[in-house]
């Protein structure tokens, strides 16, 4: 369908509600609706007094959401005749759950059941411009509205046609499980009325959208839709597409962070091993394509290479962390009584790997004239543009074919795998599917940025008056698409939050819009430095929040033990958001805050707000020496929390099953990189190349007891769910075990400084897989 | 060029390929059959976890030449038929419980929990919290406490 219709000013015309909105028919042989994705924009928010914090005003999801406002941005629902709709999302799932939930959207205007709506995932749209970022925890914020009215659109022309058809007025039918029905009783299926209701020609329409009230779908529990997929092995990822002549590629890597290839002295011998086919030199190192990887593996560590030097040599952590502090802003004492009481922390944030488990990938076939990727991309645009940059070829020759990510985490939005794909494929001149060995992933791959996060509160008299947070890290690379975004956007803003953000950076930006304390602490400034850009860095799952959060939620425990406070009565009398109230009043309730605990366990109580919404979280933590040194076969154990307990407010929830999978995931990530989970540099290269050295939450960390509460705000928009678990999860497992042990810690995860693996080899990049794999079957 | 023979998901096959390619190389690039996912190629992560013979294996530690010719490998792709159904009481299990978010471990954490299972039973007992501490797979989406739940849930139809 290729009708374009013209744009409109989304902002709903006077006089209507906010449930009324203008779409499209677009002309055509089927029934195919539009409506514009810039759609559902709030209304234009008041003026406030200076007091609140940016996010309270305007937040990340305010930009993304206002990002598409210049542009035209069609999204279409199409029925088709056997009586399902499909729909094409111009955003990544990977495993966030968002075609469930889009699929819900749909049914719930149409009245039909989700199970017949197919949403697939758009392929890269220049037109969209800045509208085709998945990030930020906004899939459902930003698109919710149009797609509801793509769709109540699509509903209301079913209903005309039947009406015809049937000899009743429009407001005289019914509909239900696709099905038009007529006070006589009989009907019409949507798979009947599907080109029936098609127009010649595009038309433009208004629409009424569903009463909350009578929603039927949206709310109720619903499993994911490729469930039955993922647990047959069907479900399709870039590496299980067939495309021809796309053999297996792998790249030997250089020792050091960030080499690059200077010479391979023993080609002729690697083109004679069994299954290689191709050898090519590129920037990254010196690709090899085989009949199987495990025969590309075999040519890398036969590979003769003269390396380059990379860009951290001869650095480590240590020199890294002085170069941070060096950087930290002063915290500017401000004027307080000499009589308040201070409290002053320091902490420290390793690096950590934001890899799923899906390694990086991609299939491209380039072409003389033409280039086709497959890949998971969560910014298909800006991949398509260098894509083509990289190859000297027009955006139009280059075709980029989103795949369904096994996880992305942050590592998706950047596209280094596809055009590391593209590049070798036209070096070579054939297809290649190319898959990242896992060693490659923390020793090359995107990290998480190295960080310190310092605190200073003041407090007099059962108040407190100043709160300042400096955090300082290793520059976050926001090259993925967002930094375009703000540019753009930044100007759209109200005018004291411009004001606010005029002249900061990407991240300084992205770190002010996304940072929010909502206690009541007098003055709080929350501020970000950074310094040394050597690194592959990116947004890892919650960007900034969680050491945030973490540096945050410790410090408050200690004011709260200076004012001789329990810390949950603490943040209840200082909190001032009432969402977020309720969500830790909730866990404090259902995890049976205060209970007695043996010695060396302790609970630990947190709370965030972010994304439009507030969570809390409650753990017990076990830190008795039984349970640190409990062994596991070649397994990390130490602290294991027994019992989580999560409360979520996430406005209106979609789906409650996918909001609480979200919330499990997210605290898994907390868990990770409170205790456990960090990459650790010595003389210029990460040391960790398994998830054996990378320590992510494994099922013996996990607490056996997890229970995750929505708490219900009443509010009729969506807020953010993919990242929300993470921040209040990681420092309610902080605050547990500085209660738990009596020492605060100041570096995390809490076992970085403890090296529990010997290092593989550098030289070769990637280990030979055992041959030993019969002795240890069960 | 060595011709390997063995069984995949009860059917007989023969690859022409060198013997020291591992497993899950011949059945992922060979012969097309991807539910055992690439996660690590050393026996850590658990993504490729399939059956020999019955029993719960990574075939990316397994060279191809050290297989016989009657060993029987399962992949998730031919659990249903071990208990000649649809779907094996796992999998429906994992799908009650709406485990899967990206999907990539969970072909290896169904056949590991079926195996684990398996052997709990013959061991005359129930699956125990301790037991499932034991399970290795990855899952970095983190949905290990719906993987816990489902595996006591399909034990219980085994």
């Amino acid at each position: 369908m290729s009708v374009q219709a013209q744009a409109v000013d989304p902002t709903p015309a006077a006089g209507l509600s906010r449930r009324s909105f203008v779409g499209w028919v677009l002309g055509g042989a089927t029934l195919v609706t539009a409506a514009d994705l810039t759609l559902g924009r709030g209304v234009a928010r008041a003026s406030v007094p200076s007091g609140p914090q940016v996010p309270e005003l305007y937040d990340l999801e305010d930009l993304q959401t206002d990002a598409a406002l210049p542009t035209s941005q069609l999204i279409t629902v199409t029925m088709n005749d056997d009586g399902t709709a499909s729909f094409e999302l111009p955003r990544m799932e990977v495993g966030q759950g968002i075609t469930t939930s889009t699929a819900m959207i749909i049914a719930e205007e149409l009245d039909i059941d989700p199970g017949q709506v197919k949403v697939g995932l758009a392929p890269a749209r220049p037109e969209l411009i800045f509208n085709q970022l998945t990030g930020g925890s906004n899939t459902t914020v930003s698109t919710y509205t149009p797609i509801r009215v793509a769709a109540a659109i699509a509903k209301g022309a079913l209903l005309d046609a039947a009406a015809a058809e049937l000899g009743y007025a429009a407001d005289q039918l019914t509909t239900r499980a696709g099905v038009v029905s007529a006070p006589d009783g009989s009907s019409l299926t949507y798979g009947e009325l599907a080109s029936k209701a098609a127009s010649p020609r595009t038309k433009q329409v208004d629409v009424e959208l569903k009463k909350a009230g009578d929603f039927s779908v949206i709310g109720t529990a619903r499993n994911r839709d490729d469930a039955l997929l993922a647990v047959t092995g069907r479900k399709k990822f870039i590496q299980d597409l067939h495309v021809k002549g796309a053999l297996p590629t792998m790249v030997c890597r250089p020792p050091t962070l960030n080499g690059s290839p200077k010479k391979l002295r023993n080609k002729k011998k690697i083109l004679r091993m069994p299954g290689v086919k191709n050898v090519a030199i590129v920037d990254t190192g010196v690709a090899v394509r085989a009949k199987t990887f495990g025969q590309c593996i075999d040519a890398i560590r036969a590979m003769d290479v003269v390396w380059n030097p990379g860009s951290v040599e001869g650095e480590s952590d240590r020199t890294i962390m002085a170069r941070l502090k060096k950087a930290e802003l002063p915290l500017a004492v401000p004027d307080v009584p000499v009589l308040a009481d201070q409290v002053d922390t320091d902490f420290e944030f390793m690096f950590r790997s934001s890899a799923a488990l899906e390694p990086n990938g991609a299939i491209a076939d380039v072409r003389d004239d033409r280039a086709t990727i497959w890949a998971g991309l969560k910014v298909p645009i800006l991949a398509q543009e260098n894509i083509a940059k990289e190859l000297g070829m027009s955006i139009d020759q280059v075709t980029v074919n989103v795949i369904t990510g096994g996880g992305s985490f942050g590592h998706k939005l950047f596209s280094d795998h596809a055009i590391e794909a593209a590049k070798i494929s036209k070096k070579m001149g054939k297809p290649v599917k190319l898959m990242w060995h896992r060693a490659d992933e923390p020793r090359q791959g995107r990290l998480h940025p190295m960080a310190t996060s310092r605190i200073r509160a003041t407090m007099l008299a059962g108040e407190v008056l100043t709160f300042e947070q400096r955090n300082t890290s290793v520059v976050t690379d926001f090259s993925h698409g967002l930094g375009e975004i703000i540019t753009s956007t930044i100007d759209e803003a109200p005018t004291e939050v411009g004001r606010t953000l005029g002249g900061l950076g990407f991240s300084e930006t992205i770190f002010t819009l996304t940072q929010e304390l909502p206690y009541d602490f007098g003055v709080v400034t929350q501020l970000l430095n950074e310094t040394d850009d050597r690194f592959n860095t990116g947004s890892m799952r919650n960007i900034y929040s969680p050491d945030t959060a973490v540096a945050a939620e410790l410090t408050i425990d200690q004011m709260a033990a200076k004012m001789g406070k329990d810390p949950l009565e603490f943040r209840l009398a200082f909190l001032k958001d009432d969402r977020t109230k309720a969500v830790l009043e909730k866990v404090a309730k259902e995890g049976n805050w205060g209970r007695t605990m043996p010695k060396g366990m302790a609970q630990g109580i947190a709370i965030h707000k972010e994304y439009k919404g507030s969570t809390a979280c409650l753990v017990e933590i076990d830190c008795r020496p039984r349970t640190v040194d409990r062994d596991i076969y070649h397994a990390v154990t130490g602290p294991r929390v027994t019992k989580a307990v999560f409360a979520v407010d996430a406005g209106l929830v979609i789906n409650p099953r996918g909001l609480e999978a979200q919330m499990m995931g997210g605290f898994s990530d907390g868990l990770a990189l409170t205790l456990t989970s960090s990459c650790h540099l010595r003389n210029g290269h990460f040391l960790e190349a398994s998830w054996d050295n990378y320590f992510y939450t494994r099922q013996w960390n996990i607490p056996p007891e997890f229970e995750c509460h929505i708490v219900d705000s009443g509010t009729d928009q969506p807020g953010g769910a993919g990242e929300a678990g993470v921040p209040s999860s990681a420092a309610a497992v902080a605050c547990a075990y500085a209660r738990a042990t009596g020492t605060m810690p100041k570096r995390f995860p809490i076992n970085h400084d403890e090296l529990s693996f010997k290092p593989k080899s550098f030289v070769p990049p990637v280990p030979q897989s055992p041959r030993d794999g019969l002795k240890y079957t069960y | 060029m060595p011709k390997q023979t063995f069984i995949v998901n009860g059917e007989r096959v023969t690859v022409k390929v060198a013997d020291n390619v591992r497993v899950l190389w011949v059945l992922r690039d060979l012969l097309g059959v991807h539910g055992p996912k690439y996660g690590c190629g050393i026996n850590v992560c658990k993504a490729c976890t399939s059956h020999i013979n019955g029993k719960a294996f990574n075939p990316c530690s397994v060279r191809v030449g050290d297989l016989e010719r009657d060993d029987e490998i399962t992949t998730i792709e031919g659990l249903p038929d071990t208990v000649g159904k649809d779907l094996h009481p796992m999998q429906e299990a994992w799908i009650d419980r709406d485990v899967p978010q990206c999907g990539y471990c969970q072909p290896g954490q169904i056949m590991a929990a079926t195996a684990l299972v398996n052997k709990v039973h013959a061991e005359d007992r129930e699956i125990t919290e301790a037991d499932l501490d034991t399970i290795r797979n990855i899952c970095r989406c983190g949905t290990y406490n719906r993987i816990r739940e489902a595996v006591k849930q399909g034990a219980s139809k085994m």
